[in-house]
């Protein structure tokens, strides 16, 4: 038994497909990145399992639960951050954590757990006069009250200051050291990088990607290539004077050459060092999950530059007028 | 499953944030002592409550002037005495006096002597004083006529009226209290419910075990705690200000309890079924304006019309100022335990709806 196990799950808000049948299991002590657009259907997944909402269809075991049928069971393993987290406006995260820690019969010290999330400066401060990034710090702080072995974090550190974000990592690092179980979604793919065991990219409520952030690159990426700035002369003379395949573009005059062998490299700059041609800076490079996630949840650009016309939630011909 | 600890938890932080707001604060506990203030300046005691009537006495014996002092001892009408050089028609007019009474130069004399005599009095019929200012001089002569003729009163009245100046503030306690125990509980459930609801607090508290029932439950006992206040500071001013007559039992304990009950479950109820705040903040005031000034808070329904009346009778808050009435003005405890009844049966219906109707989560 998986600690999270979802299988075909769907929901629907009237005509549109929130989540349209995704199944996927988390492992025990894993950091699992949920990433996708906004929109993808990330928060819906999320609260289905926590028990907020109700799924249409398929089935959804958390901690072997139920999470709808069982959710008064199920929170008091489980710790949540919610994506929009709000508090009652005149309390301190002090006696917020407090106040958990009550509901949920447990003994905690404030002190440490505000420590943990860098929020001691402020731990007497209320609530409404936080500011955005210590509010979802103050969520964080509660999310841990009870202990949990299994953590939702839905966008824990959107809007954080880069500092505040690598303390938050500090914090989920050590969960994961101590064997807890965390899904996270988040807009940063480093952050998904840097802190998921495997990942699965939504979009449009289904799942388009998932493993280890490096099977998903090595699957969906295009491998080595190497760039060279230079004119479209310098592109036609490597590809007439190569077996290569050469691209150019033309906006960024970048001459980009997929990489079969390592040795393809020096092939190619042979032939632009022989061709006379001038050019500028060179690199090899390889798909990041950035490349790799818009190559995924994005449809091609068209003329005007615009994206294209999201059959889900837009009108055809919406860009034309 | 329900948890002493979980709502003594919900109850420290609603109540501190209640007590950091000092706006609610003030709207919670001081506001009703002042328009108890108000109310009770404006209606008890001197002042506006008192007629005057002015008087020109052409009779220079004694029997004017005890019958102008019996005038003055019945404390309705207040006799200013003026010169009687003056023309009293035309000084009337000048100063806006509503009501006059010319003595005529022989009153003693033919009051001694057993002859009729007659005494003139102006009363405008525009003005709201002249049927009282009749009345109280008619009750004089009476009492003047009977004793000349060594009569002797076989009716009398013991002053206890309903509606007199002196007691009003007696109703106007009940009243007010009726008002604070209504519109403190049910304006903060109205708002905090929707409010709740719509920035996802109470998916967040559904996360925790704290459940739906302990939430209201914590929430009834703060507004109960708000009103015993409200009420302890009420009768005090009450008192002490304006010397009300209250009577203080254990009667009162049922009603403070039970009133902030439903109106905080009610406030709960329009909160729920309502989408989103702005119209649960409509629902709110649609359903308590009426309670509001209807139910007897600021006077008694017997001075409203008829339909009010029985449009009153539907008001839950008109059961509870009621019976406060019935236990602090009347001591009709017959009346109060009705009241009681009718309250509870109310209380328990709206309460079950509340918490039944009432999302933690959505679908
Ligand atoms: N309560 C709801 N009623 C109607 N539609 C909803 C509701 N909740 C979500 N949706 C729709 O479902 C889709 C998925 O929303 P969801 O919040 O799950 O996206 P997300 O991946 O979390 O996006 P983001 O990154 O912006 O948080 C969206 O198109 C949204 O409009
Ligand atoms: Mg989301």
């Amino acid at each position: 038994m998986f600690p999270i196990e979802v299988t075909e799950l769907r929901k629907n808000y009237g005509d549109l497909k929130a989540v349209d049948g995704i199944s996927f299991n988390v492992k025990e002590g894993e950091v699992f990145g949920l990433l996708g657009p906004n929109g993808a259907g990330k928060t819906t997944t999320i609260e289905i399992m926590e028990g907020l909402r109700e799924r249409d269809g398929g089935d959804v075991k958390i901690l072997g639960l139920d999470p709808w049928k069982k959710g008064y069971e199920l929170h008091k393993k489980i710790g949540v951050i919610p994506q929009e987290f709000t508090f009652i406006e005149k309390t301190t995260p002090n006696e917020a954590i407090k106040y958990y820690a009550d509901l949920f019969n447990v003994k905690v010290n404030p002190d440490e757990i505000l420590k943990d999330v860098l929020l001691e400066e402020s731990s007497k401060t209320y609530f409404e006069e936080l500011s955005g990034g210590q509010k979802r710090k103050t969520g964080l702080a509660l999310s841990l009250v009870n202990s949990p072995e299994l953590l939702f974090l839905d966008e824990p550190t959107t809007g954080l200051d880069p500092n505040a974000r690598r303390a938050i990592w500090e914090v989920i690092r050590g969960l994961k050291k101590k064997g807890k179980t965390i899904i996270l979604t988040t807009h940063y793919l480093d952050e998904a990088q840097q802190l998921s065991d495997r990942v699965a990219i939504m979009d449009h409520g289904k799942i388009v990607a998932s493993g280890t952030t490096a099977e998903i690159i090595q699957k969906h990426g295009s491998g080595e290539q190497i760039e060279i700035y230079g004119n479209e002369k310098l592109a036609e003379y490597i590809r007439g004077n190569t077996e290569l395949q050469v691209n150019y573009d033309k906006n960024r005059n970048l001459i980009t050459i997929p990489l079969k062998k390592k040795i393809d490299a020096l092939a190619a700059l042979a032939a632009a060092e022989q061709s006379g041609i001038d050019w500028g800076q060179i690199q090899t490079r390889q798909d990041s999950l950035d490349d790799v996630f818009i190559k995924l949840v994005s449809e091609p650009l068209d003329e005007q530059g615009g994206r294209g016309v999201n059959q889900n939630t837009r009108k055809k011909g919406f860009l034309d007028d | 499953m329900i948890s002493g600890k979980r709502i003594l938890a919900d109850f420290k932080v609603y109540s501190r944030g209640f007590l950091r707001n000092k706006f609610g604060l003030f709207f919670g506990l001081i506001f009703p002592v002042i328009l108890i203030m108000i109310f009770g300046a404006i209606f008890s005691g001197g002042g506006s409550g008192t007629i005057y009537v002015y008087a020109q006495n052409h009779d220079d014996g004694n029997v004017s002037a005890q019958y102008l002092s019996a005038i003055n001892s019945t404390k309705t009408l207040q006799v200013i005495t003026i010169d009687n050089s003056v023309n009293f028609t035309e000084y009337m007019a000048q100063n806006s006096i509503e009501n006059g009474l010319v003595i005529p130069n022989d009153f003693s004399s033919n009051y001694a002597f057993r002859q009729p005599v007659n005494l003139t009095i102006y009363t405008n019929p525009s003005g709201s004083t002249g049927g009282t200012v009749l009345g109280v001089i008619g009750a004089v002569n009476n009492q003047f006529n009977l004793n000349a003729f060594g009569g002797f009163t076989l009716i009398s009245i013991s002053q206890k009226t309903v509606g007199s100046q002196e007691s009003y503030i007696d109703y106007l306690v009940p009243g007010l209290i009726g008002f604070a125990i209504l519109v403190n509980p049910m304006f903060s459930l109205v708002e905090i419910s929707s409010m709740y609801k719509k920035n996802k607090l109470f998916k967040q508290l559904s996360l925790t075990p704290l459940t739906k029932m302990e939430w209201l439950t914590s929430k009834i006992l703060w507004y109960i705690v708000l009103s015993a206040a409200s009420f302890l500071l009420m009768t005090a001013v009450g008192v002490a200000l304006f010397g009300a007559n209250i009577n203080l039992t254990v009667w009162l304990i049922p009603f403070l309890i039970i009133g902030p009950m439903l109106f905080a479950s009610l406030g709960m109820l329009i909160g729920t079924v309502t989408k989103n705040p702005e119209t649960a903040g409509v629902i709110g005031n649609v359903v308590t304006f009426p309670m509001m000034f209807l139910s007897g808070t600021f006077f008694p329904i017997a001075f409203m019309p008829e339909y009010l009346q029985t449009f009153a009778h539907i008001l839950p808050l008109f059961y509870v100022v009621e019976g406060l009435n019935n236990v602090m003005v009347y001591q009709n405890y017959t009346g109060a335990v009705i009241d009681l009844a009718v309250i509870t049966v109310i209380t328990v219906v709206v309460f079950i709806l509340a918490v039944k109707l009432f999302k933690w989560r959505e679908d």
